[in-house]
């Protein structure tokens, strides 16, 4: 038992933070936002410096080597500043499927475009009706030749706009609920017959809606015909990262709130030295550690072999920082007062992000039924 | 970073997951799995059996009978003894009094003392609280007032859990009523048995005697009974305090809960003829208990973790996370369980009762689970009410 890092993991943990004390002020996160791309290339230049782009890979593949601590580590830190650059879509959900279902020839080419910054990926799977159901797939993928042809609509793609390829979930068989029949393909976001339309989200990041008529598949990820297992795989790894940005938001939504309780005067004296906030701040960070310990357990529980138990330790830390993200979140808000809620004070950014990192991959009441369903966490006696 | 037991820690977890399943007498068990709490003969055996391995005082320094084990050690031990359910050694006596005795006691207090705690040939029981110094400890008033080689103590202590068992009582008592609140107490060891000690029972809402008021009308304590200097009391009381670090988070004793729970409502409480397990209100309150538990499970660790680098023997404000949500999960526990047996958690049992179900109205297993219901109301309340640990932690940590 032992929570130290290595010398190592401080250093990057350090390196992230200074990278982003330097370029993730308000106002420069404001302009990233405003620009047309709706985050920054010169910060995504210097995440590929830092090695950061390449952080999931093998290193005799052009990556870092770094695990499920050093992702966590880059999340909370990427969470504090609320970035905005598609760090988790491209190296941890499009990393992911390639370091599992990718052939080495495909790593080979596409890892070192990624680690130097110039390939961004995109995770085209939700579609209208599927919500959170990571089964509910009716876009189809057919056979031609030697190669797949895909069609359908996938929906809040998170960066699909800047993305140069997609992983897309498509249906080589069965029904539109079928667990089996699956597929899970790399596409050309460029290439023809897909037609994006991006947009933004309320938490400042980018989304896309995404077309595919006919388009060429350029890779397999996997089995395509059982690809949920795979795309299972990918989702809980990508919840070390969720669950650890959260953290990184809710550390920051909750020292700005106590910084501002201190100054913050009212009826002659600080409104820190009320009771009723000093309680319920209390409670935000009871809420805060418990987030952070279930963050911990993520990169811990992600390495259970037995798909079925890892996905039930995934459930807990989604449900488990999803609840915090909300109160934590809700009470940054409530104790400022009306000053958190202008677009002006950073503190309601904080709060956007949690309440969309909530809802990622299924948000906490989701969570609590599938465990509910699924026995739980507990044997009975 | 690594964030699991390691393989000794996992060897001893099944020493003594082995030991309890071997010594434990079933009695006793089953007592404690319906929720009641163990007798004093059963506290007193089951302590016999562990000091004889060496066990009972987990807490100690080695040359008193401590088995120098590690705090994570230590965590193991209480979870397998929570989880079995298996009685804890007598708190007050090991960890409470003997570490204060261990650390600012004479060596003749602690031969005097010390080893009949281990076994305990003595029950102590604790004389903090009284009726206006309750979160405000200091506010005590119980004066003690040094007449040559005695001091003359009068007063009253209340909610002294378990007197009516005690042999030993140690107390904080004023001994300068003109200095400042915290440094005119001082720590004294008292004879139950001695004259002018009167002790009255409390009788808690569910019916049970675990609490008592006790009065002391010119009670002649020798000074020798003193533990370290006259007002200097409160060191001790800190010390005391401090000791208990994670030990009120009870994550054994919740998962055994939860675990008996799980059982009973997928087999025997039904509802709408199916097994209540089945209803996703029900379920959904079970998981998210489960899912809160697993998450202070996790803060433990991290706790057991930092701690054990800690030098200093300061108290530390992460326990009070420990203890709003360890007390929280453990209530919310014994509301689902009271809910799982329906109008029969209804009968007014004895808590005191020798059998299980003494009056054998409803079903083994929901007997009394109201009574355990309202009886653990306390654990919000005792041990620095949960208000008190958000004062701390605003103090603490957020510098409020």
């Amino acid at each position: 038992m032992d929570f130290d890092l290595t010398e190592e993991q401080r250093l990057l943990q350090d390196s992230v933070a200074r990278l982003l004390a330097d370029k993730y002020g308000f106002e420069q996160r404001k302009a990233y936002m405003k620009s047309a791309e709706g985050w920054s290339r010169e910060v995504w230049a210097q995440y590929a410096e830092l090695g950061l782009l390449g952080l999931p890979f093998a290193e005799d593949e052009g990556g870092f080597g770094g695990g499920h601590v050093e992702t966590m580590l880059v999340a909370e830190q990427l969470g504090k500043a609320i970035a905005l650059e598609p760090w988790i879509p491209t190296v941890v959900i499009g990393g992911g499927f390639l370091r599992h279902g990718a052939s080495a020839e495909l790593r080979a080419e596409l890892v070192p475009q990624i680690a130097a910054g110039d390939l961004m990926l995109a995770f085209a799977h939700t579609e209208r009706q599927s919500r959170y159901d990571l089964h509910d797939v009716a876009a189809t993928a057919k056979k031609d030749g030697s190669g797949w042809v895909l069609n359908g609509r996938k929906g809040m793609v998170i960066h699909g706009d800047s993305a140069g390829k997609l992983v897309v979930t498509a249906r080589t068989a069965g029904g539109q609920r079928d667990a089996k029949g699956i597929g899970v393909f790399l596409v050309d976001a460029a290439g023809p017959g897909v037609t994006r339309r991006g947009y933004r989200t309320v938490d400042g990041q980018r989304a896309a809606e995404v077309e595919l008529t006919d388009a060429r598949a350029e890779a397999v990820l996997g089995n395509p015909e059982d690809g949920l297992p795979l795309v299972d795989q990918v989702v809980d790894e990508t919840i070390v990262a969720l669950a650890a940005e959260a953290v990184g938001c809710m550390q920051v939504a909750h020292d700005m709130t106590i910084d501002y309780m201190k100054t913050r005067k009212q009826f002659d004296r600080p409104i820190a030295s009320f009771q009723a906030l000093q309680h319920r701040a209390a409670d935000m960070l009871v809420q805060l550690e418990q987030a952070r310990s279930m963050s911990y357990y993520a990169a811990m529980g992600v390495e259970e072999r037995d798909p079925v138990e890892r996905r039930k330790n995934m459930a807990s830390v989604k449900a488990q920082i999803g609840r915090s993200a909300r109160f934590v979140g809700q009470q940054s808000i409530q104790l400022h007062g009306g000053i958190a809620m202008t677009m002006e004070y950073a503190c309601g950014h904080y709060f956007k992000r949690l309440t969309v990192n909530d809802a990622m991959f299924g948000d906490a009441d989701h969570w609590v039924r599938f465990l509910a369903n699924n026995g739980g966490l507990v044997q009975a006696a | 970073m690594e964030l699991r037991f390691n393989e000794a820690e996992r060897a001893f977890r099944q020493e003594v997951r082995e030991f309890i399943a071997r010594e434990l007498p079933e009695e006793t068990r089953q007592r404690m799995l319906a929720g009641k709490s163990p007798t004093k003969q059963m506290v007193v055996d089951w302590q016999r059996k562990l000091n004889a391995k060496g066990w009972a005082v987990p807490e100690w320094p080695r040359e008193w009978g401590g088995p120098d084990w590690t705090l994570a050690m230590r965590y193991i031990f209480r979870e397998e003894l929570q989880m079995a359910p298996a009685p804890q050694p007598l708190a007050f006596n090991t960890n409470m009094c003997g570490p204060v005795i261990a650390e600012f006691g004479t060596e003749e207090q602690k031969k005097r003392f010390l080893p009949r705690m281990a076994n305990l040939d003595d029950w102590w029981c604790q004389g903090f609280s009284e009726p206006g110094a309750g979160s405000d400890l200091a506010g005590l008033k119980t004066r003690a007032v040094k007449q040559g080689d005695h001091y003359v103590v009068n007063g009253q202590k209340t909610w002294t859990t378990l007197a009516q068992h005690a042999d030993w009582i140690f107390l904080l008592v004023r001994t300068d009523p003109t200095a400042k609140k915290q440094e005119g107490i001082s720590f004294l060891l008292c004879d139950m048995k001695t004259p002018g000690i009167t002790v009255r029972p409390i009788i808690t809402i569910e019916g049970g005697h675990e609490v008592n008021e006790v009065f002391f009308d010119d009670v002649k304590v020798p000074v020798e009974n003193l533990v370290g200097e006259e007002n200097r009391g409160w060191d001790c009381a800190k010390f005391l305090l401090g000791n208990e670090r994670f030990g009120q988070a009870r994550v054994g004793a919740s998962r055994e809960r939860i675990r008996r729970l799980k059982a009973i409502a997928s087999t025997e409480s039904m509802d709408g003829g199916r097994p209540l397990m089945e209803d996703p209100d029900f379920a959904r309150k079970v998981t998210e208990i489960e899912v809160e538990l697993k998450a202070l499970e996790m803060t433990v660790m991290r706790v057991i973790a930092t701690e054990s680098k800690r030098k200093d023997k300061k108290p530390d404000p992460a326990t009070s996370v420990l203890k709003i949500k360890g007390t929280e999960i453990q209530q919310m526990c014994s509301e689902l369980l009271m809910k799982a047996a329906g109008p029969y958690a209804w009968v007014d049992g004895d808590p005191e009762a020798e059998g299980s179900n003494d009056i054998d109205v409803a079903p083994d297993w929901a007997f009394g689970l109201a009574g355990v219901y309202f009886n653990w109301r306390k654990q919000s309340i005792y041990g620095g009410s949960n208000e008190i640990q958000r004062n701390i932690m605003a103090k603490a940590f957020l510098g409020l």
